[in-house]
C-alpha cells in the first residue's frame, strides 16, 4: 500500500503499571491514535530479572525488522539488544496499528519510518522512569544518574542498580509528561550493523514457520480450487480417495474440494485420486490476450487525473519532437518459498489460528465473519513468515482454511502445494501504460503525459476500510480517501505522478480496468515496480531520442532534487559508467524517489549471440536517510535486486482458458545462484528522516536491466518480462 | 513399517513405502526444519543427507532409505562440514526470511564436504538447485568461501 509521507505526532504517550506477577508495563502511543486521548496501544515488559519484551507489532518476512525495531528500543533504553525479548502482539488495531496505514499491518516499507520515533521516545519515557526510581532509591538528583547496559548509575557515589531491582518503584511513579531523545552523536546502536535476532533459529532449523505447527490431533489438508477463476465445483467422486491410508475426510466447499488426511502425502494422494468436475462458468475462454486487449481499449479514454501542471497539451504541441510509447508490465505471482498456509482450530466457543500474516487484525475478521464468533473469541497465533512480498497481506487463504476447518472436528493444517499456491495467488496487476514526451529543440522534456491503465488494488483494500474507519483516515489522510472516492488509485501512480524531474507540463492520468476474474493484489515493491519502469525506460528513451548520455540527461534534470543527483552521482562514479564494456555488453541506469528513499542503480548485461541476457553485476547508491541497521539496509537492497532481476528477465503469469498456465518454479523461473549478479551497495549518510527499503530496490532494477540491454543491443524493452524477446532477432 | 536413521537415532513408522522422506521427517516424526517449498525437486529447500550426500527429499521415497543414514538441519551441526556453515551463515548474516536457509546450509555443509576449497564453479554447481527467494545469493556464496577459509 502506499502510505502518505509520515505526519509523526511530536508527543508520545506514556502509561505506567506494574505488570502481573511484578514487573513494569508501560504503554505508549503510536500516533495513528487520536492524541487528545490517553490509550495506551503498544507494550513493553521489564521484568524483576531485568529482561525486556518488547511487544512485537511488526512481523518478520526477512526485512529485518524484528532486529531493526528492537535496535530503537534498545537505544533509548539503554540496554543491549541480545537483552530485548521479543513476542508476537495480538491482533488489536487499537494498540498495534502501523501509524502510516492507521491498520495493524506490515508492508510497504513502512516499519522504520513509522515507528522511528513511537519505539524511540517508549525507550527513552522507560529509561527517565527508572533513573526516576533510582533517584528516588538514592535520595539523589535524578540528573546526577545516567543508564547505560540495563542499569541506572549514580555517578558521584559510584552506585548501580540493575532495571530489574527498580520496576516495582518504577511502576509506582507517574509517566514523564516529556521525554528527552537522545542526540543522533550518542547512538551505540542505531547506525551500527547490529547481528540479526532471529539468525540463530532460522541455520539450526528451529525457527517456527506458520507451516511448521504441530498440535495434538491435529489433521493436515490439501486443496484443489476451481483452476477457472470465478468456476465452482459441480461434483466430484471421492471412492477412490476414501480408500487411500491416512485419508480421513473430503470437504466439498463451493469452488473448492480438500483432502483431510493424517500427513501431507496421504492428502496429495488423496486429491490426486478424487475424480472431480468444475463448473468453469463465466471466464472460462478469458485469455491474456482478451485482457492486454480490453486494457488497451481502456487506455484510449481519458483517465483520473493525478498530476497536472503547467499545459502539456499546448506545451506538447510547441515541441520541436514528440515521442510516444506504449510500455506494458505483466501479471506476476508472489511465489513466496513458503507455500501459503493456515492451521485453523474452530470451536463453539471459539477458533484459534496459526500462520504467518502481515495483517493480524484482518485474519482475525475474517475468521470471525465466517465463524460468527465475536473477534474477542478469535485468537491469532502470528508466526515467521517465508516471505511476504505482499502475499500474506491477503486474507483469502484464511478464509478458505476457516471454510474447510468448519467442517473439520479438530485443528487443521491447510496447505497448499506449489502448484495451487502458484495457480491460486493474487497477482501484481497487468499494466498497460502510454506515455509521451514533447523535446525542444534541445533535446529537454517541455511537455509529459502518462496514462496508467490496470486493475486498482487500492479501490479493493480501502472499500472494505473507507470511508467507515477513522483510524485509517486520519493514518493515511483525507486527501487519499478524496482521490480514492474519484476513483484515483494512488498506489499504481505513485513513482509516475512525481518523477524527480524538472517536468514544469505534466499530466498523469489513471484508468481503472479490472481483469474478468482474476484478483490482483500488492507485490514487493507495490505502485513503483510498475511505475518506475515506465518512468526510467521512458527518460532513457528520451535521452536517446535527444543523443544524450543517459545519466547526463538526468542529472540535467535534476537542479531541484539535490538527493536524487547525489545518488546519481554517486552510482555513476562507483560502476565506472562511461568506461568500456565488452561486445555485447552494457550498462544502464535507474533512479528512484519512493518510500522516503533515494535510490540509483546501474545494471550491466551481457547478451549472447543467441539473445540470452545475462546480468552480471549491479551497483546501488542509497540515500534512505538515517540508517537504523547499515547491514539490513544492504541485505534488502542486494534481495531486492535479486527480485527484481527474478522479475524483470522471467516473470509472468498468463491465463488461458481462463487459468494460470504456471504451475512449479520450473515455468514461473526464480533467478538462481549461478545467474545472480554480483551486487555492490554504497550508503549515503544522511540525518534526514528515515527511508523504507524493503521495496525500491526491487523497482529501481527493472528499469536498469532494461536500459542495460538497449545500450547492449539497440533494442527497447518495452514489455516485460525480456525472457526470450532478443531470440528473435539475434 | 519401515524403519529409518535419522541423525543417528533409529523410527520406525507406518506409512507406505513410496511416501516421500519429507512428509515422514515433517509429518511423522516432527523434524519441521526440512522445508516444503515445492514437491518436485525444483528448490531444493527439503535437502538432507543421505550417508553425507545431499538428496531431495519431496522426491525420495522413504523406501529407498531404510538401511541408510538420513541427516537433517537439526543435526548437521553436529558434523565439522555442517558446523563450519552454520557459523558462517551467521558472521556473513546470510539468512533473510530463512525459509529456504535450511536446504541452502545443507547443500554448502555436503559441498564443503566433498570439497572443502570449492571453486565459484564448484559452488554455481552444488548450489543452483537451491532457490532463495529473498536473493540472498552473493551472501551464501561469501559465506561457503569463509567456511571453506575456516
Amino acid at each position: 500500500m502506499a502510505p502518505p509521507p509520515p505526519r509523526l505526532s511530536r508527543r508520545a504517550f506514556l502509561s505506567v503499571s506494574a505488570a502481573v506477577g511484578g514487573g513494569l508495563l508501560l504503554g505508549f502511543d503510536l500516533p495513528a491514535a487520536p492524541p487528545a486521548a490517553f490509550e495506551p496501544n503498544a507494550f513493553i515488559r521489564i521484568d524483576r530479572d531485568g529482561r525486556v519484551t518488547l511487544i512485537m507489532h511488526k512481523v518478520e518476512m526477512g526485512q529485518g525488522t524484528y532486529t531493526s525495531m528492537s535496535m530503537l528500543l534498545a537505544e533509548e533504553l539503554e540496554v543491549d539488544l541480545a537483552d530485548v525479548r521479543l513476542e508476537h502482539a495480538p491482533p488489536d488495531d487499537a494498540r498495534y496499528a502501523e501509524p502510516l496505514f492507521g491498520v495493524q499491518e506490515t508492508g510497504g516499507s513502512t516499519s522504520v519510518r513509522g515507528n522511528w520515533e513511537p519505539l524511540r521516545r517508549a525507550g527513552a519515557g522507560a529509561r527517565g522512569l527508572l533513573i526516576a526510581a533510582a533517584a528516588a532509591t538514592w535520595n539523589v538528583d535524578p540528573a546526577t544518574c545516567s543508564a547505560a547496559k540495563g542499569s541506572v548509575i549514580h555517578g558521584p557515589t559510584n552506585r548501580s542498580l540493575g532495571y530489574g531491582a527498580l520496576v516495582d518503584k518504577a511502576a509506582t511513579l507517574r509517566a514523564p509528561g516529556r521525554v528527552r531523545l537522545k542526540d543522533p552523536k550518542d547512538f551505540k546502536l542505531i547506525g551500527t550493523p547490529a547481528k540479526r535476532v532471529d539468525a540463530p533459529g532460522k541455520v539450526d532449523g528451529t525457527a517456527q514457520f506458520g507451516i511448521d505447527v504441530r498440535l495434538p490431533d491435529m489433521k493436515i489438508a490439501t486443496l484443489a480450487a476451481c483452476p477457472v477463476f470465478g468456476g465452482k465445483l459441480a461434483s466430484v467422486d471421492d471412492a477412490r480417495a476414501k480408500a487411500i491410508p491416512g485419508v480421513r475426510q473430503i470437504v466439498r466447499l463451493d469452488d473448492a474440494v480438500a483432502v483431510v488426511a493424517d500427513h501431507m502425502w496421504a492428502a496429495k494422494q488423496g486429491l490426486a485420486a478424487l475424480d472431480i468436475r468444475w463448473d468453469e462458468g463465466p471466464n472460462a475462454q478469458v485469455g491474456t490476450a482478451d485482457i492486454v486487449r480490453a486494457l488497451a481499449d481502456a487506455s484510449l479514454n481519458p483517465g483520473v487525473v493525478a498530476r497536472d501542471d503547467g499545459d502539456p497539451v499546448k506545451a506538447m504541441a510547441g515541441a520541436a519532437r514528440k515521442i510516444e510509447a506504449v510500455y506494458e508490465l505483466p501479471f506476476l505471482a508472489h511465489a513466496t518459498l513458503e507455500p501459503v498456509n493456515c492451521t485453523v482450530h474452530v470451536r463453539p466457543d471459539g477458533c484459534d489460528l496459526w500462520l504467518g500474516t502481515q495483517v493480524p487484525t484482518f485474519t482475525q475478521t475474517a475468521a470471525a465473519k465466517l465463524t460468527g464468533l465475536p473477534r474477542r473469541k478469535v485468537r491469532v497465533h502470528n508466526h515467521l513468515l517465508g516471505g511476504g512480498f505482499g502475499r500474506r497481506l491477503e486474507v483469502d487463504f484464511v478464509v478458505r482454511a476457516v471454510q474447510i476447518a468448519k467442517q473439520v472436528n479438530g485443528p487443521v493444517k491447510v496447505v497448499w502445494t506449489r502448484e495451487e499456491d502458484i495457480q491460486h495467488d493474487m497477482y501484481r496487476p497487468y499494466y498497460y501504460d502510454r506515455i509521451a514526451a514533447g523535446l525542444d529543440a534541445t533535446g529537454k522534456p517541455v511537455a509529459w503525459t502518462h496514462r496508467v491503465t490496470g486493475s486498482s488494488i487500492m479501490a479493493r483494500v480501502t472499500s472494505e476500510l473507507f470511508p467507515k474507519n477513522l483510524r485509517v483516515i486520519r493514518a493515511v489522510g483525507l486527501h487519499q480517501v478524496i482521490a480514492g472516492m474519484k476513483g484515483l488509485d494512488t498506489d499504481a501512480v505513485e513513482g509516475a505522478a512525481e518523477p524527480p524531474y524538472e517536468l514544469p507540463n505534466i499530466r498523469v492520468e489513471y484508468v481503472r480496468q479490472e481483469p474478468p476474474g482474476i484478483p490482483t493484489a500488492f507485490w514487493r515493491g507495490v505502485g513503483p515496480t510498475h511505475s518506475i519502469f515506465v518512468v526510467e525506460s521512458f527518460i532513457d528513451e528520451l535521452a536517446a531520442a535527444a543523443g544524450q548520455d543517459p545519466v547526463a540527461y538526468r542529472r540535467a534534470l535534476l537542479d531541484h532534487s539535490p538527493r536524487a543527483r547525489a545518488v546519481l552521482d554517486l552510482v555513476a562514479e562507483k560502476a565506472a559508467w562511461g568506461e568500456p564494456l565488452p561486445p555485447r555488453g552494457g550498462r544502464g541506469v535507474a533512479l528512484l524517489h519512493a518510500f522516503g528513499s533515494y535510490i540509483a542503480q546501474v545494471a550491466e548485461v551481457a547478451v549472447s549471440p543467441q539473445g540470452d541476457v545475462r546480468v552480471t553485476r549491479v551497483v546501488c547508491a542509497v540515500d534512505c536517510g538515517t540508517i537504523v541497521n547499515p547491514d539490513t539496509v544492504k541485505a534488502q537492497m542486494e534481495g531486492g535486486i535479486v527480485f527484481g532481476v527474478t522479475g524483470a528477465l522471467f516473470g509472468e503469469i498468463t491465463i488461458k482458458g481462463g487459468r494460470v498456465e504456471q504451475r512449479n518454479f520450473n515455468d514461473y523461473r526464480m533467478l538462481r545462484i549461478n545467474e545472480a549478479p554480483a551486487i555492490e551497495v554504497y550508503l549515503v549518510p544522511s540525518s534526514e528522516a528515515p527511508g523504507g527499503v524493503g521495496e525500491p530496490g526491487t523497482s529501481c532494477v527493472m528499469p536498469a536491466v532494461a536500459n542495460a540491454i538497449f545500450a547492449a543491443t539497440g533494442r527497447r524493452i518495452r514489455k516485460l518480462p525480456v525472457k526470450d524477446q532478443l531470440r528473435a532477432v539475434s | 513399517m519401515i524403519t529409518l536413521r535419522v541423525n543417528g537415532t533409529l523410527h520406525t513408522v507406518d506409512v507406505p513405502p513410496d511416501m516421500p522422506v519429507l512428509w515422514v521427517l515433517r509429518d511423522v516424526l516432527g523434524l519441521t526444519g526440512t522445508k516444503f517449498g515445492c514437491g518436485m525437486a525444483l528448490c531444493g529447500a527439503c535437502t538432507v543427507h543421505l550417508d553425507g550426500r545431499p538428496i531431495r527429499s519431496c522426491v525420495t521415497p522413504v523406501s529407498a532409505v531404510t538401511g541408510k543414514r538420513l541427516t537433517t538441519i537439526e543435526a548437521v551441526g553436529e558434523t565439522p562440514s555442517g558446523k563450519r556453515a552454520q557459523q558462517a551463515w551467521l558472521d556473513v548474516e546470510v539468512v533473510q526470511c530463512g525459509y529456504c536457509q535450511s536446504g541452502q546450509i545443507m547443500a554448502a555443509a555436503a559441498l564443503l564436504a566433498a570439497k572443502p576449497h570449492p571453486t565459484d564453479a564448484d559452488i554455481d554447481a552444488a548450489m543452483a538447485g537451491n532457490i532463495c527467494r529473498c536473493g540472498t545469493y552473493s551472501r551464501i556464496r561469501a559465506a561457503i568461501k569463509r567456511a571453506a577459509g575456516g
